[in-house]
This record gives C-alpha cells, structure tokens and sequence, in this order.
C-alpha cells in the first residue's frame, strides 16, 4: 500500500475516536449526579447577595431546611420556561435558593425585577466559580439539599410539572 | 385495527428495503440486468407502504384514538384540527417515521428521474438508500414503533402536543429540516455507489450536483424557518442559540455549502475528487450524527425530547456501520492518483480550496464546541457546558474571512486569473463598499458610531458590487442589456442570488445585533413607553378563552412620531392539559425593522412586566436563507442537467488564458 493511500484512512481513524467516545458517552448519563458530590456537603462559597452586591452568603443558608439550589442564568432559555414553575413552587412554601450562574448581575437583577422572585436568597455566581465546584453542566440545574446541607439530589433541565412529581418530590418529602 | 394496518406496513416497507439493498447490488456487482432493474420498482413499493404507515398515524391522530401511546402523549381531543395532523411529528417516534417517509420520497424520486444514469449506477445508487432505510426501519420497528397501543386501559384524553410546539412555524421546520438532511442522503448514496464501481468521474459530479444543491436548499429554508420560530415562539427575541440541537442542523449545512463548490470544481475541472467524495460522506454523516445526538440523550438540550439510551446504542451501531463502513471503503477506493490538472495560485480553483478549507475549519470549531462538554465528561473532566461566546469567538472571524474571499470568486477564472485583472475589475467596488461602510453607521445611528457595523455593511456590499462588476464585465460584448441579461445561464444566476443571499443575512444578522433596543418595564393601563420613537401605550388587559388553553391578552397601540402605526395584542397563554406557560408575542413585522412585545409576569394588580424590542433588520437574517435556498433551486433547473445521459467524463474546457478575452465561466 503506498503513502498517498494510508492517508485516506484518517478520516476513519478520526471517526474511530469519536465513535469510541461515543459509546463511553452513552453510558454517561448527563444528568446524573456525579456520585463525588452525591451525599456530600454543599461545596463551602461565600458569594455576594444579588439584592445587595455589598453583603454576602455563605452554604449556611442552606442549613436548617429541607431547600433547592436552582443554578439559572439570563443566558439561558430553559430558565425562562422553568421560572414560572418555581414561582409556584415558593406559592408552596418550598425554599429555593439561587445561584446566578456566570450571568451579567444586572441583567440578573432585571429579570428578578420584572417576572418575580421564586428564591428566598439568591446569590451571584459571576465567574462560575460555585458551579465548578457543584459540577454544573449546564443551566438550570436543581440539587436537592437537606436540613445539614447535604446534597440529596441533582436533576439537570427545568423543573417542571412531571419532573417535580416524579423525581423531586419524592426526594424532598422524605427529607422532611 | 387502522394502527395495526400502519405497523403492518411498516414491517412490509422494512421487508422491501431489505430487497431493495440486496438484489440491485447483488445485480451490479454480477451484472445481472434483472436484478439491476428489480431497484426501481423496490424503491417504488418501499415508498408506497412507508406512506400507508404514515396516512395511518395521522388517521390515529386526526381520530383521537387515545388507544396509541404516541398519539395519547402527543395529542389532545382539545387540540385544534390542524395542530393534531401536524402532531403526528411532535415527538420521536413521530418524527422518525417522518425521517422514514423523507427517505422514501427522495429514493423513488431517484428512481424516477435516473432513468438516463447507466443502469449499473442506478442499481448502486438505490441499494445505498435502501440500506440506509433498513437501519432506520429496524430502528422504528424495534425500538421506538409508533403504533403502540396502550391496552386495555387506556386514557381518557391525550397529555397534548406541547404548546411550545403548537404553532405555524412548527408545522413546516421539521419536514424541510428532514428534507434537507436526508437530501443528502442521495448524494452519499452517489459517492458510495462510485466508489463501489470504481468509477469517479465529472459524470459521477455531474450527477450529483442537483441532488446535492436540492437536498442544501431544503436544508436552508429548514435552519431558517427554525431559527424564525424560536424568535418568535421562545419569547425572549433571540434567533439564535448554539443549541446543541441547533449546531447538529447547522453542521450538515456548513459541510454541504463546501461539498457544493467542491462538486462543482470535481465536475468543471476534474479536481478534488477524492476530496469531493469525502465531503459527500461527511455530510450525512453529520446528519446522522445529529439524528444520534438529538435522539440518544447523550447531551442535554432544549430540544432533546424522548430520549433513551437504549435508542442511543441503536444509532451510534448503525452510525458506526455507516460511517465507518463507508469510510473504510473510501480508504481502500477513493483515487489516489494525482490530478494532472494544475491550477495556478489566483484561479477559481484556489478561491474554491479556501472556500472549502474556511467552511472546514468552522465545522470543525461548530463540532468540537457541540461535543466538548462530552469529552470532558467521557475523560472525567467534569460536565462542563459551551456557551455562545466561544462559538462567536470563532463564528464570526471565520465567516468574515470566507465572506470578503468569497467576492474573488465568482470573478476569478478557472485555471489561472492575471492579479492585474482582479484588481483592475474589483477596485471600484472595494472603493463603493468602503464609502458605503463608513457613511451608514453615520447615517443610521449617529449618536453611537459603530465600526463593526461598518465592517458588516462593507463586507455585504463588498460581495454584492463585486457580483455586479461581474455582471456588467460579462456583458461587455453585448449589443444590449437585456439581450446580455437573457445569455447569462440560469446557473450563473442561481450562484448569484444566493451569494447575495448570503450578504444579505449577514447584514441582517450584524446589524440586528449591533442595533436592537430592548426595554423591560412594568406596565399599566393607559401608560406609555418610548423606545427609538416608537410610543407604546398599554390601552387594556383582558382574558381571552383559546380552544385548549386561557390567556391574558394585552392590547397595545402603537405609534411611530405621532403617527398611529399598529395595535399589537401579545398574550400570556396558560395550556390547560399540561399546565404551561407560553408567551405569544405580538410583531409589526417589516423590512427595515420589527416591533416586538411580549408579556412577562403579572406585577401587581392591572400591572404587567413587558418586554419590548425594537430589533432593525432582523427579517434580513431570514430573507437571505430564503434567497440562498432560492438559488439553489434555481441552479438546478439548469438546462444542463437535463442533458439526457450526458456522461462526459474529466470534461475540460478550453479556459482564456488572456484576461478579457472568452471567460467560460459558467
């Protein structure tokens, strides 16, 4: 076989590749948890208030009660679909706190302003810096955590209808 | 009993793809002139009972038969008449069997219109479609099959077809996104078919190019009529998000617009064959990969409904087959040998090289940005997502570049172009764009001078006045205009409307970027708002009962310096079978600008938070898909593909090798 015909397979040894990291993709499940964080405590931050850029919050806020962390972001349209379902979930007394992720804060404190607030606390994630730590893949995402801070649950996509009955709830009542 | 009448067509369609592969192939490969024939009346029965199995769906469908899963979570007795047949590919059962029924349609459209191919390459070509249908019938039949009745009990009524979907827009994306990815399908089927005899030739690009460019222009319209209804439908006045989703559409189309320019040097010049073939196998592939990624739920996307793991393996095994397959046989077929045909460094043949280099490296950028977040979570690197400035990082740089060259072009002749000739036809228009480009960030908004509107106007009118030197260069000869304009052929034409195309997409896509106005505000009765001289004021608010949903519906006016220019009526639906919220925007639409208003949330009694836009040439970004897919319409109507069984092969013509004297451009 000469040179000029070995070069014709790179494109199948370029395929070969991705195909391999395909398949290791497909038992990946994007939205599971990576198990690292599983059970574990919230990753320690102290990050500024969106209200008040001057005061900041720490994973203490996250103690005491059964909550959710929301990460959300302006960027992000699936936010914007999930926003009005967590306005009621907040109706139903749940504690959610976010976590405005690498967002411009004041188009973050726009939003808040004009389609309401679904969060008890809300804190400013500019450099992604608490995502990293959480593993966020993408916006949103909502983790579960419970009376000691302790991560429980860690669904990727909106929290919507279905997947609050089925997957979420069912985490959060036996917290309780 | 009329979805078991689908399912059983189903299974018979799948039967005669099976035949349809096997016997024609079989009938090349021993020149069996029975079997060889066998493949068209195949492709014509494969057709027919994929079409059965889909007037069967839609039967379930426009009949509320509950019965079926599919139509059950699909549908709803509420759903107006027309959102219930259009349903039918509102989920991924549905809509494969759509991707099935697009495939049918375009082999028996080969098998009737190859009538002129040698029958050896026909055969091939239609056992390549039918292998192809048979991965995907076994995918539909065994994993995901549409006709699952959901027995004995099943639901009252249908969870409904999700609102977001329940829209015009919606009705028409999907088939001509599908009609543009499995277009491609046929000219893959070419390039494997020549690779199997070992025949590449200009023949084998000359039969190709139209399915090619047919397949690009649906692809086109497809992405754009996309893009259009997420802006108006999403509700928040973006035409454009980096969706993984959105990448897997964009891809094909960036691949195939440089398969186009690089069948047409395989077919003008006899070069870049091996070249040509590869792109024709990437292109589906990146089809099929995009059906892989949207359906196995291997990346998390807005768009990802129904995904399954299990139907994740299914596609990546028969993407492994294609792709691999195919690959392996270019490998061990494609030429080696060295074209004989030189070209000089300024001919069309190195515009075209850089075309094809330019588009190459931006799919690459596109693909790699898409499947990042995948090898670093496949190589425990944590889930990490890509965000639209690294694809604008590289986007735009790249397509500038590709946009300035791509004036050179069509004004550069084959084989070899003086400098001294380009330069003497294009100074004058460089000279126009640039005056142009400096004055209108001026004219248009001359409290903020912008230089990246400058740069977007100059590159679009760069590439415009080029073609017009162009024009008028070639009709220099001519006693008169008209007579000159009625010589030029309709593929040259077709070039030109949707190189324009592209210019005028730009301009839309820059300028809308650089210029809209979005104010976000909290909103009474009888208040108003000014935003870019436009007045809006909120006259009332009142509920409005739909046919499956209730809503909130404002009632705007709108006027323009005094002038009464529009009453807008945004809503804010609520779909009572699953409980969501839409907003419906309300638009002035025009040329030069839109209006936009969308209602946010409740604030307070009577007081609603709006969202108004004024966004100036946003409907450039999709007059300009139009005009490309346009083009491409257009250029295969050419007279020359109607040539019945013209098989010239490494047909060269005589080029000018004086500047001005018989260009053969065609």
């Amino acid at each position: 076989m000469n040179k000029a015909r070995l070069l014709l397979f790179i494109p199948l040894v370029l395929f070969a590749v991705l195909a391999l990291l395909f398949w290791r993709g497909l038992s990946l499940d994007p939205n599971n948890m990576p198990s690292a964080l599983l059970d574990k405590p919230v990753p320690a931050f102290s990050l500024p208030r969106l209200e008040n850029l001057q005061e900041t919050r720490d994973e203490n806020i996250l103690k005491g009660k059964v909550s959710l962390l929301n990460v959300w972001a302006t960027w992000c349209e699936t936010c914007y679909i999930e926003h009005p379902f967590l306005l009621q979930l907040k109706a139903q007394g749940i504690h959610i706190v976010g976590v405005d992720y690498k967002d411009k804060t004041e188009s973050a404190q726009q939003w808040i302003a004009k389609y309401g607030n679904p969060y008890n606390e809300i804190v400013v994630d500019e450099d992604g810096r608490l995502g990293l730590d959480l593993g966020v893949f993408g916006a949103p995402e909502t983790y579960v955590v419970d009376k000691n801070g302790v991560i429980r649950y860690k669904h990727i996509g909106d929290v919507n209808q279905k997947t609050w009955n089925e997957k979420i709830k069912p985490v959060v009542d036996s917290l309780q | 009993m009329v979805p078991e009448l689908g399912q059983f067509a189903l299974i018979l369609a799948l039967c005669l793809s099976v035949a349809l592969t096997v016997l024609p192939l079989l009938g090349a490969h021993y020149g069996n002139s029975l079997l060889m024939h066998s493949g068209r009346s195949l492709a014509v029965g494969f057709f027919t009972f994929v079409a059965i199995a889909f007037a069967c769906l839609t039967y379930a469908f426009a009949h509320d038969d509950f019965t079926v899963t599919y139509v059950a979570s699909n549908s709803n007795s509420l759903l107006p008449y027309m959102y219930k047949l259009t349903a039918v590919w509102g989920g991924h059962e549905g809509s494969l069997l759509l991707w099935i029924l697009m495939l049918s349609g375009w082999t028996l459209a080969v098998a009737v219109f190859s009538r002129s191919l040698p029958l050896d390459m026909q055969a091939r070509v239609l056992g390549v479609l039918g292998f192809i249908a048979v991965g995907l019938l076994l995918f539909i039949v065994i994993t995901s099959n549409p006709f699952d009745r959901n027995l004995p009990l099943p639901p009252q009524d249908g969870s409904d077809l999700n609102p977001l979907l329940q829209d015009p827009g919606f009705i028409i994306h999907p088939p001509f996104l599908y009609m543009g990815y499995v277009g491609f399908s046929v000219c893959f089927a070419f390039a494997i078919a020549a690779l199997l005899a070992g025949r590449l030739d200009s023949a084998w690009a000359r039969w190709s190019r139209p399915w090619a460019t047919l397949a690009w222009g649906f692809l086109s319209v497809g992405i754009a009529l996309g893009s259009w209804w997420a802006y108006y439908e999403l509700g928040w006045g973006g035409w454009w998000f980096w969706d993984p989703v959105e990448n897997a559409s964009f891809m094909p189309w960036i691949v195939g617009t440089a398969l186009l320019h690089s069948l047409a040097t395989t077919e003008k010049r006899g070069l870049f064959k091996s070249w040509t073939i590869l792109l024709a196998i990437f292109t589906f592939s990146l089809s099929l990969l995009g059906t892989f990624l949207v359906r196995s739920g291997i990346l998390t996307s807005v768009h990802a409904f129904a995904n399954d793991p299990e139907r994740g393996v299914f596609i990546l095994v028969f993407l492994l087959i294609i792709v691999g397959g195919s690959l392996t046989l270019y490998a061990l077929r494609a030429p080696v040998v060295k074209s004989e045909i030189g070209f000089n460094w300024f001919s069309r043949e190195t515009f075209l090289l850089f075309n094809n280099i330019i588009l190459n490296v931006t799919m690459v950028t596109v693909l790699l940005g898409t499947l990042y977040p995948l090898v670093a979570d496949a190589l425990g690197w944590g889930k990490i997502s890509v965000g639209p400035p690294y694809f604008n990082f590289f986007f735009l740089p790249l397509m500038g570049l590709l946009c300035l060259l791509m004036a050179f072009g069509p004004l550069a002749n084959w084989k070899r172009t003086p400098a001294k000739h380009l330069l003497l036809m294009l100074w004058k228009p460089w000279s126009i764009s640039l005056v142009l480009a400096l004055l209108f960030p001026w004219f248009y908004r001359p409290e903020t001078y912008s230089f990246a509107a400058a740069t977007a106007v100059f590159i679009g009118s760069w590439i415009t006045t080029a073609l017009l030197a162009d024009v008028i260069y070639r009709l220099r000869n001519s006693a008169s205009v008209l007579g000159g304009l009625q010589k030029l052929s309709l593929s040259y034409y077709a070039m030109a409307v949707a190189h324009l195309g592209i210019a005028v997409t730009l301009i839309g896509v820059s300028l809308t970027s650089i210029y809209s106005v979005e104010r976000d505000l909290r909103m009474e009765e009888q208040q108003s708002v000014e935003l870019m001289g436009y007045s809006f004021t909120m006259q009332s608010i009142k509920k409005v009962q739909g046919p499956n949903y209730v809503a909130d519906e404002a009632f705007i006016t709108v006027t323009h310096n005094g002038k009464p220019l529009d009453d807008m009526h945004p809503q804010k639906r609520r779909y009572t079978a699953r409980g969501m919220m839409m907003t419906e925007v309300a638009l002035d639409v025009g040329l030069f600008r839109d209006i936009y208003v969308a209602m946010g949330e409740p604030v307070g009694e009577k007081a609603w938070a709006m969202r108004v836009h004024v966004k100036p040439f946003v409907r450039w970004i999709w007059l300009g898909a139009l005009m490309m897919a346009f083009g491409a319409f257009l250029s295969v109507l050419d007279k020359r593909y109607r040539r019945v069984g013209a098989a010239v092969s490494s047909e060269v013509k005589p080029v000018a090798t004086v500047a001005g004297k018989g260009l053969v451009n065609e």
